[in-house]
């Protein structure tokens, strides 16, 4: 599954109710709080095997589903 | 699906479990009636490099799998609550580092913490503010190349024999963690005695005057120390309370069972009363079940899912409303004898009710579950 699909899939369990776009804002959209942050950076780690560290705590690169992508394949690329 | 500990996990409870027995079980007593954790009993931890569990092999730590951490947690809790607490807030501020520190905090802190050369404590709760720890009121300032805090903290568990606190203060508004070490200047500490339970985890309030720290004393980025630091903080320290509710439930069993084996009255062991078998009954039955639910926890702590933090809070939200009501039954059973001090089931029931309360009390865990379940299922 490509890294989009499995961003999407994780989540759509917390999104139920809205069709995400690559470039919606999620932190907009009201369901994120701080269990949330870390569930999805436990996630990232978990599902793509890179180390989500001080530094790249910045919402930016969780803001959209492309931001996340992007900043997993830098990661991975490191 | 297998539900065992492995050979080794055995192993080690089997060491965690005669540990207990001969350095904490003689001095539980005494730590709850001084509210001193007896300087034995840390020392014993420290030797059995028990204060190092939850860091990894690199630093000096035993570096344990999440669930012997876990029966390590339950074990001591068996024995004594104030020294399983000891095992949270210090490895809570370990595991800050190991998390979000930077490499010279690993490597300055880590192996100390590891080695139990010093003791650390976790600062989040205020005067005025407990569950709400958004709004924390102490603050912090930057200065040169230095920050500089002020404020007080409250019910700080290990305050009084801590050398390094994980502080949480607000930056600019946002709640940050930095590392503040009990040798400052400004910084003080006063003890809190008087507790109902776990009156031996040495309780501090503590002052900050414009306490200077260096700008390295910072812990994660500005602004996370709630959203990253904290929460992932809490999230080992539920899961250690958890823990820690099963083994003191246990010992609540472990001394009904016996206590209705021997007590005679109308002639043979209550025991053999069956209202005295329904409580031990229930007992058993949800302490097993509280049990499966922490071994859950650990596992998915184990394989770094995120589902962990949700079980884990599901975990201590059960074990920690299981424990006061089997130790609630364990004075029962003991009658008179469970309202005295000469048994330590008083002791259990008044410690057992302190779990309800720290790392998230049970009605935050219910809104929390609750939210959760509304907004995913």
């Amino acid at each position: 599954m490509e890294i989009n699909a499995k961003i999407r899939k994780f989540l759509s369990r917390f999104f139920k109710k809205h069709e995400i776009a690559d470039t919606d804002d999620i932190f907009a959209l009201g369901f994120v709080n701080s269990l949330f942050a870390m569930q999805l950076v436990m996630f990232l780690e978990k599902e793509f095997g890179i180390a989500v560290e001080t530094k790249d705590l910045d919402f930016n690169n969780f803001r959209t589903i492309e931001s996340m992508i992007q900043f997993v394949e830098n990661k991975q690329s490191a | 699906m297998i539900i065992e500990l492995t050979e080794k996990q055995v192993e080690w409870q089997e060491q965690f479990r005669a540990f207990v027995d001969k350095s904490i079980v003689p001095y539980a007593a005494q730590i709850d009636k001084e509210e001193i954790l007896h300087p034995a009993v840390v020392a014993g931890m420290r030797e059995t490099g028990y204060l190092g569990s939850m860091l990894p092999q690199a630093y000096g730590g035993l570096g344990l799998d999440e669930v012997s951490l876990g029966v390590l947690n339950e074990e001591v809790g068996r024995g004594c609550t104030s020294t399983r607490n000891l095992l949270t807030v210090h490895g809570m501020v370990g595991l800050a580092i190991l998390r979000w520190g930077t490499q010279e905090q690993k490597d300055q802190w880590l192996p100390k913490l590891a080695r139990g050369e010093i003791i650390g404590a976790f600062g989040l709760s205020e005067p005025d503010v407990g569950s709400d720890a958004k709004n924390i009121q102490t603050t912090a300032v930057e200065d040169g190349d230095d920050y500089v805090l002020s404020g007080t903290k409250k019910w700080i568990t290990m305050g009084m024999i801590a050398d390094v606190f994980l502080i949480f203060a607000q930056f600019e508004g946002k709640p940050t963690a930095f590392l503040v070490e009990s040798t400052r200047a400004n910084f003080t500490r006063t003890p809190i005695r008087g507790m109902m339970g776990s009156r031996g985890s040495m309780l501090a309030q503590l002052e900050m005057d414009n306490v200077r720290i260096p700008k390295e004393n910072l812990v994660g980025k500005l602004g996370t120390g709630l959203s990253h630091v904290a929460l992932s903080c809490l999230d080992y320290g539920r899961y250690t309370v958890a823990w820690g509710c099963i083994g003191l439930a246990q010992a609540c069993l472990e001394a009904s069972v016996a206590y209705a084996k021997s007590r005679q009255q109308f002639g043979k062991p209550i025991g053999e009363f069956q209202l005295i078998q329904k409580m031990l009954t229930e007992m058993v039955v949800s302490i097993k079940g509280a049990r499966l639910l922490c071994y859950r926890s650990g596992y998915l702590k184990q394989i770094g899912d995120p589902d962990s933090i949700l079980e884990t809070w599901t975990a201590k939200y059960a074990s920690s409303v299981m424990v006061t009501k089997v130790a609630g039954d364990a004075v029962q059973i003991h009658g008179g004898n469970g309202c005295h001090d000469g048994y330590p089931i008083e002791r259990y029931y008044r410690d057992a009710k302190i779990n309800e309360i720290i790392e998230g009390s049970t009605q935050v865990h219910e809104y929390l579950i609750a939210r959760n379940l509304l907004q995913t299922m």
